[in-house]
C-alpha cells in the first residue's frame, strides 16, 4: 500500500545555528559564537545522518536543505562532506535539489563556487531590502551593492537562485514597496520569498515594539495592501504565487519546501530541527535540542533528538491541511479523509465557499486568492472551533 | 471561659480605603495574636481578589486576647468590614453581631459618604461608636478638620476621637484601652436555653459548610444537637472554635462569644444568615428578629461558556451564595446561551467580584449578559410585570407604562469638582434635591434613576473628581418614565443578551455609544458585519465592522508543523471565549463592556 508521506516525497533538512550577528527581528534558532569547531560539527552531522539512515532505509531523497542561522558561514568542505554522506546513506533522485541559505555579503559570495563544487545546486539569499537605510534598520551587515554583487556571483555559480525580501518594514509605504518589488522582479531571479515582517516576542524588535519604541510599523490595512501589491506585481512579472509567501517562475518552485507543504517525510538534523518521519505505519514528529552545544554534546553521547512523538490521526490530518492549504494547488480531500478517518465538515466547506474563500474542484480543496489572505481564519473555521 | 464583663465585641467600619484592615493588622499584632513571621499587610484580606484589588470584600472575624493597663485580661472579637457601597450588607450584618464599632476616619480625607452611611447603620443597631482618626503619619493629616467634620456632618461628639496611625502603630494602645473602657460588654444568660445568631457562613473545601455564630444566651459545645429555627434543620455540632484568625478549636462557646461551628451541613439552603440556632431538645422561646434581607438591584445572566459546565456552575453558585447572603439567583435559559442563572447583585463591583470568584475558584468561564435593574411594566389589562431581563419585555402594543427604580444618592465632593459632579448627575437624568456646604466641601443629594448609576456611575464619579468624591445611595421607589427596550442587531440578527432598557431621550446617544463600543470589542471576521441599535423595528444607530483583510502567517518555519498546529489550537481556545450568534463570534466580556459609557 502507498504510504501517506509519499504524496510529499522525502527530504533532509540540516540546521546550521550560527550567524555573524543576531538580527533584531529574528527568532530563528541562530546564535553568535566566537569560535566554532567545524570538524566537530561535521562529525555530529554525519553521526545523526547515519542514525536516521538506519531508521529509514531505502528512501529516495529528493531534496537537501541547509538552513539557519547562516549556512553560508559553513566551511565548504563540511557542506560537501554532509552531501556526500547523504548520497552514501540513501538512494538519490536524479533531479536532487540541494539548497543552501546564504547571506549576501562579499565573504559568503567568495565561497559560492566551492559550494557548487561540493554539490549545492541552489542558493536562497537573504537580501531583505533594496535600500541601505532599511538594511541598517533591520540590523543587516550587508549593503544593497554587496547584495547585488553576491546575487550576480550566485547566478553564475548555481543553476537556480532565489532571494528573500521582508516588507511592511518600519516607515514603508505601499507605494515604496511597489517600487522596490518592481526592481526585484527585474533582477532575473527565478524564485522570490516575500515575507511580511512579523514582530516576534523575545526579539529586540519585539521588546522595542512592546515598549512602544518601534515606530512606523505599517497598520494592518497598509500591510494587507502591500500583500495585494505583492500578488499583483509578481503575477504581472510571470511568477506564480504557488505558496502564501513564495513566488516562482513555472518549474522553479522550491522542491524542499514542497516536501513540507505537501506533508511528505523529512529528516531534521542539527539544533532545533524538526522532522516528520513515517516508520511501520506510524508518523512521528521529531525535534532536536535547541541549544547548539547541548545538541552537539548529546549527539556525541547518543543523539541530538530530544523528542520523538507519534502523531494521532487528527494531528496528521490537521497538519496536512495547515500546510497544504498554503499552496495554490490545495489539498486532496480524499487524502485528508483517509488520514483523519472521518470526512471534512461539508457544511463548513459550503459556508466558506459561499464567502468566496474556499473552492472545491473534484477531489481538490483550495483557498481562493481571497481566502489565502485570511487563511488562519479559514483554517480555524474549517477545523472547527 | 471568660465572664461577660471581660468580653468586648466590635466591628471596624469606615469609608473605603480609610484603613480598617490595616488597623485590624495593628490590633492583631500588638496583642501577639499572630506570630511576627506570619504577619502581612491587610492580613485579613485573604482572597486573591481582595489582595489584587486592595479592598476588603468579605467581613472577617478575629478573636484577640488583651491585657489592659488595669492588669485585667480581655477577650476582644473584632470584625473587619468592607468599605465599598456594594458590600454594605456585610457591614450591617456584622454590626448585629457586636455591641460597638470603631468608626475610622482617614484624617487626610475627612468624613465621606460611607462614613455617614455607617453611622446611620450603627445608630440602627444601637451601637456605641469610638471615632478613630487614622493616617496621622501623613503630612496631609488634619485632625482638627476631621474632628470638626465628625461633629458638624455626623453630629456626634468627637472629643474622645483617638488619633492613630495604623501604619506606624501610634495610638493603637489607646484604641485598645478605649475599646475596653468605652464599649459595653455583651449581655447574656449562660443558664438560659441556647440562643445563637447565624451571622455568616462559607464553604470550605475540607470542612464543608462553616458557620459563623454569635452566642446570645446559653452555651454551645461539640456534640450538641442543634436546630436552625427558621428552616427547622437539625444537626450535630462536630467542631466548634474561634478565628485567631486561623480556625482554632475550643471546648465550647458561651454568651457574648463569637466563633464558628461545623456540622456536616449538606443543604446549603439550611444555613440562612440571621437565623437563630438553638438546642433541639431545649429550644429558646423566641427567635432573634433576623436580618433585614438585602435587596439586589442589578441583575444579569451568568452562563457557562462551555455549556457542559452548567452543573458545575450550579454547584459553584450554591457555594458562593452561602458565603454571600446579598447575592440571589434563579435558573434561566436562553436560546443562544443555553442554561444559566439570572443573578441579582448589590452593584456592578459586586457582580464583577462574584463573576471573578466563580471563574477562579471554580474554574468555569462565564458569559455575563448585559446587566439590568428591575422595571415594573404595566400592561394594558392592568397587570404589573417585574422585568428582570429586557429580553422578556412584552410587545409595546400591550404596555401601558413602565416604571423604573429610583435612588437617593448622597455625594460629598470638594468645591472645585462640584460643577463636574452636577453635570454628571444631570446627564444621568438626576433631579437635585439638596446642596449644602461643610467647609470647602459640598454635599449634594440627587434623585437618580438606578439604571443610570448602576453600571459605571461610580467609576465616572471617581474619574471626574480625581477620586475626591464619595458616594452612597439608597433605593427610594419606582417612578414612571418614557422607557423603551433597545435591541442590538449583529449581522442583522438580534442579540438578546445585549438588549437594554433606556430612556427614550437618551436612546440615540446610548445606541450610538453601544454600537461603537461593540465595533471595537468584536474581532474582525472574514465578512463585514453591520452592528445596529434599534427600538422596535426602527434602527437608531449603525456601525459596520469591516472584514478582516489579512491574517495569514507570512513567515515560513520550515518543517515546524507543530508550531502551526499550536497556533491553530490557540485560535480555537480564543474562540472558546466567545459565543456564536448567527455567524458572528462575540467575546464574553463584550456584554458588560458595551454598556459602560465614557461620558
Ligand atoms: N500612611 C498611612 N497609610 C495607611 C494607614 N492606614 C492605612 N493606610 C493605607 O491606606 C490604604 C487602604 O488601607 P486598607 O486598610 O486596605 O483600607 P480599608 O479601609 O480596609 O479598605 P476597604 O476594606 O477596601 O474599605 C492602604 O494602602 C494602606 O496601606 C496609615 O495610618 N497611614
Ligand atoms: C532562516 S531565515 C534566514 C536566512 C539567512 N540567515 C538570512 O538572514 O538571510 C529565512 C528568512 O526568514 C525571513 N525572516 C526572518 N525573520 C523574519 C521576521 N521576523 N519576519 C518576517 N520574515 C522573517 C527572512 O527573509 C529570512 O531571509
Ligand atoms: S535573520 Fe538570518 S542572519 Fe539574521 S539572525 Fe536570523 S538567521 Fe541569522
Ligand atoms: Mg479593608
Amino acid at each position: 500500500m502507498r504510504s501517506d508521506w509519499q504524496n510529499g516525497g522525502f527530504g533532509i533538512y540540516v540546521h546550521w545555528p550560527f550567524c555573524e550577528a543576531k538580527c533584531p527581528y529574528c527568532d530563528f534558532n541562530s546564535h553568535v559564537a566566537r569560535e566554532i569547531d567545524h570538524p566537530r560539527w561535521l562529525r555530529a552531522y554525519l553521526k545523526e545522518i547515519e542514525a536516521y539512515g538506519a531508521a529509514l532505509p531505502g528512501r529516495v531523497v529528493s531534496s537537501v536543505f541547509f538552513g539557519g542561522g547562516t549556512p553560508s558561514l559553513m566551511q565548504p568542505e563540511v557542506v560537501a562532506a554532509v552531501i556526500e554522506k547523504i548520497r552514501e546513506t540513501w538512494p538519490i533522485a536524479n533531479d536532487l535539489e540541494v539548497t543552501l541559505e546564504a547571506n549576501p555579503g562579499s565573504v559568503e559570495a567568495g565561497r559560492f563556487r566551492s559550494y557548487r563544487e561540493g554539490g549545492v545546486s541552489r542558493v536562497s539569499m537573504g537580501v531583505q531590502a533594496l535600500n541601505n537605510a532599511d538594511l541598517r534598520a533591520l540590523g543587516r551587515l550587508h549593503s544593497v551593492e554587496e547584495a547585488r554583487a553576491a546575487f550576480e556571483t550566485a547566478r553564475h555559480a548555481f543553476d537556480r537562485v532565489s532571494f528573500d525580501l521582508i516588507y511592511a518594514r518600519q516607515r514603508q509605504t505601499p507605494e515604496s514597496w511597489r517600487q522596490e518589488l518592481s526592481e526585484a522582479v527585474n533582477m532575473v531571479v527565478d524564485h522570490l520569498s516575500l515575507y511580511q515582517l512579523t514582530i516576534e516576542q523575545g526579539t529586540a524588535f519585539g521588546d522595542r515594539y512592546n515598549a512602544g519604541r518601534l515606530k512606523g510599523i505599517p497598520e494592518d490595512d497598509d500591510a494587507a495592501q502591500m500583500y495585494e501589491i505583492t500578488q499583483e506585481i509578481t503575477q504581472k512579472a510571470g511568477y506564480d504565487a504557488y505558496e502564501v509567501s513564495n513566488h516562482a517562475r513555472p518549474g522553479s518552485e522550491c522542491r524542499h519546501n514542497m516536501v513540507y507543504w505537501r506533508y511528505g517525510d523529512y529528516v531534521g538534523i542539527g539544533p532545533g530541527a524538526h522532522g516528520r518521519i513515517s516508520i511501520d505505519g506510524s508518523r512521528f514528529a521529531t525535534e532536536a535540542l535547541k541549544q547548539p552545544n547541548a545538541w552537539l554534546e548529546a549527539t556525541e553521547r547518543s543523539t541530538g533528538e530530544k523528542l520523538r512523538e507519534a502523531l494521532t490521526a487528527e494531528d496528521q490530518s490537521t497538519e496536512m491541511l495547515l500546510m497544504g492549504l498554503r499552496l495554490s494547488e490545495g489539498v486532496s480531500i480524499s487524502r485528508f479523509e483517509a488520514l483523519a478517518g472521518s470526512p471534512l465538515d461539508q457544511e463548513r466547506i459550503t459556508e466558506l465557499d459561499e464567502l468566496g474563500v474556499l473552492g472545491v474542484s473534484g477531489d481538490k480543496l483550495m483557498a481562493t486568492q481571497k481566502g489565502r489572505f485570511v487563511l488562519n481564519s479559514v483554517l480555524a473555521k474549517l477545523l472547527g472551533g | 471561659m471568660t465572664d461577660l464583663a471581660h468580653i468586648r465585641n466590635f466591628s471596624i467600619v469606615a469609608h473605603i480605603d480609610h484603613g480598617k484592615s490595616t488597623l485590624a493588622d495593628r490590633l492583631i499584632q500588638m496583642t501577639d495574636t499572630v506570630a511576627e513571621r506570619d504577619m502581612k499587610e491587610q492580613l485579613l484580606d485573604a482572597m486573591d481578589i481582595e489582595r489584587e484589588r486592595g479592598i476588603t470584600i468579605k467581613a472577617n472575624t478575629v478573636r484577640i486576647d488583651y491585657t489592659a493597663d488595669n492588669g485585667e485580661q480581655y477577650v476582644l472579637n473584632l470584625i473587619d468590614t468592607p468599605g465599598h457601597v456594594d458590600f454594605a450588607y456585610e457591614v450591617s450584618r456584622s454590626m448585629r453581631a457586636v455591641e460597638g464599632s470603631l468608626l475610622v476616619v482617614d484624617s487626610t480625607q475627612g468624613v465621606e459618604a460611607q462614613t455617614l452611611a455607617n453611622v446611620y447603620q450603627a445608630i440602627d443597631a444601637d451601637h456605641e461608636l469610638i471615632p478613630v482618626l487614622n493616617k496621622i503619619d501623613l503630612p496631609a493629616s488634619d485632625l482638627d478638620r476631621a474632628a470638626e467634620q465628625i461633629e458638624d456632618v455626623i453630629g456626634i461628639d468627637a472629643s474622645g476621637a483617638i488619633p492613630v496611625s495604623a501604619k506606624t502603630g501610634e495610638g493603637i494602645r489607646e484604641t485598645l484601652e478605649a475599646i475596653v473602657h468605652h464599649l459595653p460588654p455583651p449581655a447574656g444568660d449562660e443558664t438560659a436555653p441556647l440562643k445563637a445568631m447565624l451571622v455568616d457562613s462559607k464553604y470550605d473545601l475540607y470542612l464543608g459548610v462553616v458557620v459563623l455564630v454569635r452566642i446570645i444566651d446559653g452555651r454551645m459545645k461539640k456534640g450538641d444537637r442543634i436546630k436552625m429555627m427558621q428552616t427547622g434543620a437539625t444537626y450535630n455540632v462536630e467542631r466548634i472554635g474561634v478565628f485567631r484568625p486561623a480556625m482554632t478549636v475550643v471546648e465550647s462557646l458561651g454568651p457574648g462569644e463569637i466563633g464558628f461551628i461545623t456540622a456536616s451541613i449538606k443543604q446549603v439552603r439550611d444555613t440562612r444568615v440571621g437565623d437563630t440556632i438553638t438546642h433541639e431538645k431545649k429550644p429558646c422561646a423566641e427567635a432573634l428578629p433576623g436580618f433585614k434581607p438585602s435587596v439586589p438591584v442589578v441583575f444579569c445572566g451568568l452562563f457557562p461558556v462551555d455549556s457542559a459546565q452548567f452543573e458545575d456552575l450550579r454547584d459553584a453558585i450554591d457555594k458562593l451564595a452561602l458565603n454571600d447572603a446579598s447575592f440571589s439567583f434563579e435558573m434561566e435559559s436562553s436560546a443562544a446561551l443555553g442554561f444559566g442563572f439570572r443573578c441579582g447583585f448589590l452593584g456592578l463591583l459586586h457582580l464583577e467580584v462574584i463573576r471573578d470568584r466563580i471563574e477562579r475558584e471554580y474554574d468555569i468561564e462565564l458569559i455575563t449578559t448585559a446587566p439590568s435593574v428591575i422595571y415594573h411594566v404595566y400592561t394594558k389589562d392592568g397587570e404589573m410585570l417585574e422585568l428582570h431581563n429586557p429580553a422578556d419585555m412584552p410587545d409595546m402594543a400591550n404596555v401601558d407604562h413602565i416604571e423604573e427604580p429610583r435612588i437617593k444618592a448622597t455625594i460629598l465632593v470638594p468645591d472645585e469638582f462640584l460643577g463636574d459632579v452636577l453635570k454628571l448627575c444631570q446627564d444621568r437624568r438626576g433631579i437635585q434635591e439638596e446642596l449644602t456646604y461643610a467647609g470647602s466641601r459640598a454635599m449634594v443629594v440627587y434623585d437618580l434613576p438606578l439604571n443610570e448609576v448602576v453600571f459605571d456611575f461610580y467609576d465616572r464619579l471617581k474619574s471626574v473628581t480625581k477620586g475626591y468624591a464619595s458616594f452612597d445611595y439608597q433605593m427610594t421607589g419606582y417612578r414612571e418614565d418614557n422607557l423603551v427596550k433597545m435591541s442590538i442587531l449583529v449581522n442583522d440578527e438580534p442579540v438578546d443578551a445585549l438588549s437594554t432598557m433606556v430612556h427614550r431621550d437618551r436612546a440615540e446617544m446610548r445606541g450610538r455609544a453601544m454600537v461603537e463600543k461593540l465595533k471595537d470589542l468584536i474581532p474582525r471576521h472574514m465578512f463585514k458585519i453591520p452592528i445596529q441599535a434599534a427600538i422596535g423595528g426602527k434602527v437608531i444607530a449603525r456601525e459596520t465592522l469591516s472584514a478582516m483583510r489579512k491574517d495569514v502567517t507570512a513567515k515560513c518555519y520550515g518543517g515546524d508543523a507543530s508550531r502551526k498546529r499550536k497556533l491553530l489550537d490557540k485560535q480555537k481556545a480564543g474562540k472558546k471565549k466567545m459565543r456564536q450568534f448567527g455567524k458572528v463570534d462575540i467575546p464574553q466580556e463584550a456584554f458588560i463592556s458595551a454598556l459602560k459609557m465614557d461620558g
